[in-house]
């Protein structure tokens, strides 16, 4: 759906995407993750057509993002950023019915309201319609945001930091939207900080560190504990869930060497 | 029907009945204030008179008739055309940069033609008779507009924060020409300057009108075109081009509205502050940020706006025509601040 081919991106001189191939299926829950300024971020903007490249191909559907008309590409893939700020108090509905713009006059515009209520039901935000959106809480305008994106009703999904703003409970919701939207033919790109999320949740993980792919695969394979170690420059324990036998990622939580630090 | 839509329903309906109430009364101010503002001055007139004489109906004095359709309607109908453009290019340029700061002078519209404008009266410049300062300052207008949004893009896109910066530069080099050329033109030409300065729709013939409606009307056209794009640019550029907003090209299309609309207002009632900033404000506290609404909203309550100041810049001191732009500002501030404080609390601010 989504595809990274040698991607590069250099923003004023500093080379933060580097040489990064990477292919988002349908069907698939796909996360990234890596330390902060390992250029998570900036990948995921790259392949939305937000930046400029330095070399290589962000491709949606097999062509070139720029290529697409941007309302074409809008019917493809839809995109949550990590920051969402609203510059007029529009109530959360119209903030959510933004989304179904792609659609507006096309056959699928008679789902604009199915779409719109399904969202805000699914996000748990259905009872805040009628308010101002820069009324809302944080982790309130994070899932306001988010249904919006999901309004839009793209086969292809990128997630910038979607559970930041959450709590554990939404947290959990997000994901399973995004497992859910998988399951029903979508691919859900996320990028995410929470390892135990990433290795809960992820069909596959990929680790970027320094701008470049360091591995790429299913939580089992990836998410060891060398691996994590190595790129967080922090000790990482990895074992399995002793009910579920899912990875569960913790850093190593030594008091004395928490006591070390200034 | 979803529970989520149910309980949206009575206040979509209640959203609605605001806008319909809203135009209702806009409407009903427009004809109002025309009516009363045409009647109105040194020589009064009746209201039944100035109805007859709308429908075509010979008033019973030739001279009060002869009076309305030279002098006083022509002032009436630029009165509306500039503040509907005024009012529809602020709300147009706080939808595009999405910023509830923006007005059509931060591109520099407004200073841009005042520099052509001064130039004219300088230089005593005549090619274009009596339409040589407003031909000037439209020109300026639009090559000043042009010039900051050219310089203003980098790598094919504008940041609005750019765009806003390099008008505050533009604005600021418009604004040292314009003291310049003060400095340089005599005492009549720096008199002429400061009344051109301070707005004024003093003297409009029926020729004006004439020229500037259909640049007005163009921009209110493409104005109602874009109203429904404009909602998505307030997520911000990157969002509203995923969802599929051009957003080059619909800036583009609006700042060449706003140039073409607001340069034909400037360039002939000169610069009128603060309608195509306040407006706006005004009908999203009353019906909310959407532009389908705010846009046509702000037409119709820039012309209100415009003419109810030409009405009492005409008639509160007697024997004195005082200048628009000054009424505008001098009641428009105050009581804009006073809503603003109202409005803060309940409507979470403009962010």
């Amino acid at each position: 759906m989504i595809t990274a081919e040698e991607l590069s991106v250099r923003l004023s001189g500093a080379l933060l995407v580097d040489g990064v191939s990477l292919e988002l299926r349908a069907g698939e829950v796909l996360v990234l993750v890596g330390p902060n300024g390992a250029g998570k971020s900036t990948l995921l903007a790259a392949l939305a057509g937000d930046l400029p490249l330095a070399g290589g191909r962000a491709l949606l559907d097999g062509v070139p993002v720029e290529r697409w008309r941007p309302r074409e590409a809008a019917r493809r893939r839809a995109v949550l950023p990590q920051h969402n700020p609203v510059s007029f108090p529009f109530d959360v509905r119209s903030v959510v019915e933004m989304g179904r713009a792609p659609w507006r006059d096309t056959d699928d515009d008679d789902d604009d309201e199915i779409a719109v209520a399904t969202a805000l039901r699914d996000t748990g935000v259905a009872h805040l319609v009628d308010r101002a959106y820069p009324t809302l809480s944080g982790g309130e305008q994070a899932r306001v945001a988010l249904a919006r994106v999901l309004a839009q009703r793209t086969p292809a999904v990128l997630l910038d930091e979607p559970t930041a703003a959450l709590d554990v409970r939404h947290q959990e919701l997000v994901l399973s939207l995004a497992h859910r939207h998988a399951r029903s033919g979508g691919g859900v790109l996320v990028v995410l900080h929470d390892l135990g999320l990433a290795a809960a949740h992820a069909d596959r993980v990929a680790v970027l560190d320094g701008g470049k792919l360091v591995a790429v695969g299913p939580p089992a394979e990836v998410c060891t504990a060398d691996l994590l170690s190595a790129v967080y420059r922090h000790p990482v324990e990895v074992f399995p869930h002793p009910r579920t036998g899912v990875p569960v990622v913790l850093p190593v939580r030594d008091r004395e060497e928490e006591e070390c630090l200034p | 029907m979803t529970a989520a839509a149910m309980v949206g329903a009575p206040v979509r309906a209640r959203g609605r009945t605001k806008v319909v109430a809203l135009f209702a009364v806009l409407v009903t101010a427009l004809v109002v204030v025309s009516v009363v503002s045409a009647g109105a001055g040194q020589y009064g007139l009746p209201v039944s008179d100035v109805v007859r004489a709308v429908f075509g109906q010979p008033l019973a004095d030739p001279f009060a008739e002869g009076a309305l359709w030279a002098v006083r309607f022509p002032r009436v109908v630029m009165s509306l055309l500039v503040g509907a453009v005024l009012g529809v290019c602020g709300a147009l340029m706080q939808g595009t940069f999405g910023n509830p700061l923006a007005e059509p002078g931060v591109v520099g519209v407004s200073s841009g033609a005042a520099v052509g404008a001064c130039l004219s009266i300088v230089f005593g410049w005549t090619f274009l008779g009596a339409f040589t300062t407003p031909g000037a300052a439209f020109a300026a207008g639009l090559i000043t507009t042009f010039a900051v949004y050219a310089l203003s893009r980098s790598s094919g896109r504008t940041g609005t924060v750019s765009m806003i910066l390099t008008g505050v530069a533009v604005n600021a080099v418009a604004g040292a020409f314009v003291a310049l050329l003060m400095f340089i033109g005599d005492q009549a030409a720096r008199e002429q300057i400061v009344f051109w300065q301070l707005g004024s729709v003093a003297g409009a013939r029926w020729a004006y009108v004439w020229v500037a409606a259909p640049l007005v009307v163009i921009t209110a056209i493409v104005a109602l075109v874009v109203a429904r794009r404009l909602d998505l640019l307030a997520l911000g550029d990157r969002q509203a081009r995923h969802l599929g907003v051009d957003v080059e090209r619909l800036r583009l299309v609006v700042i060449c509205a706003v140039a073409v609309g607001v340069s034909a207002a400037v360039s002939y009632a000169g610069i009128i502050s603060f309608v195509g900033l306040v407006v706006p404000h005004l009908v999203r506290m009353v019906v909310g940020p959407g532009h389908r609404v705010l846009v046509p909203a702000s037409l119709l309550g820039g012309a209100v706006l415009l003419a109810a100041a030409d009405l009492l810049a005409r008639t509160v001191v007697t024997y004195a025509d005082l200048p628009i732009g000054m009424v505008t500002a001098l009641i428009g501030g105050p009581f804009f601040f006073w809503l603003l404080r109202r409005n803060r609390t309940k409507a979470g601010g403009w962010a």
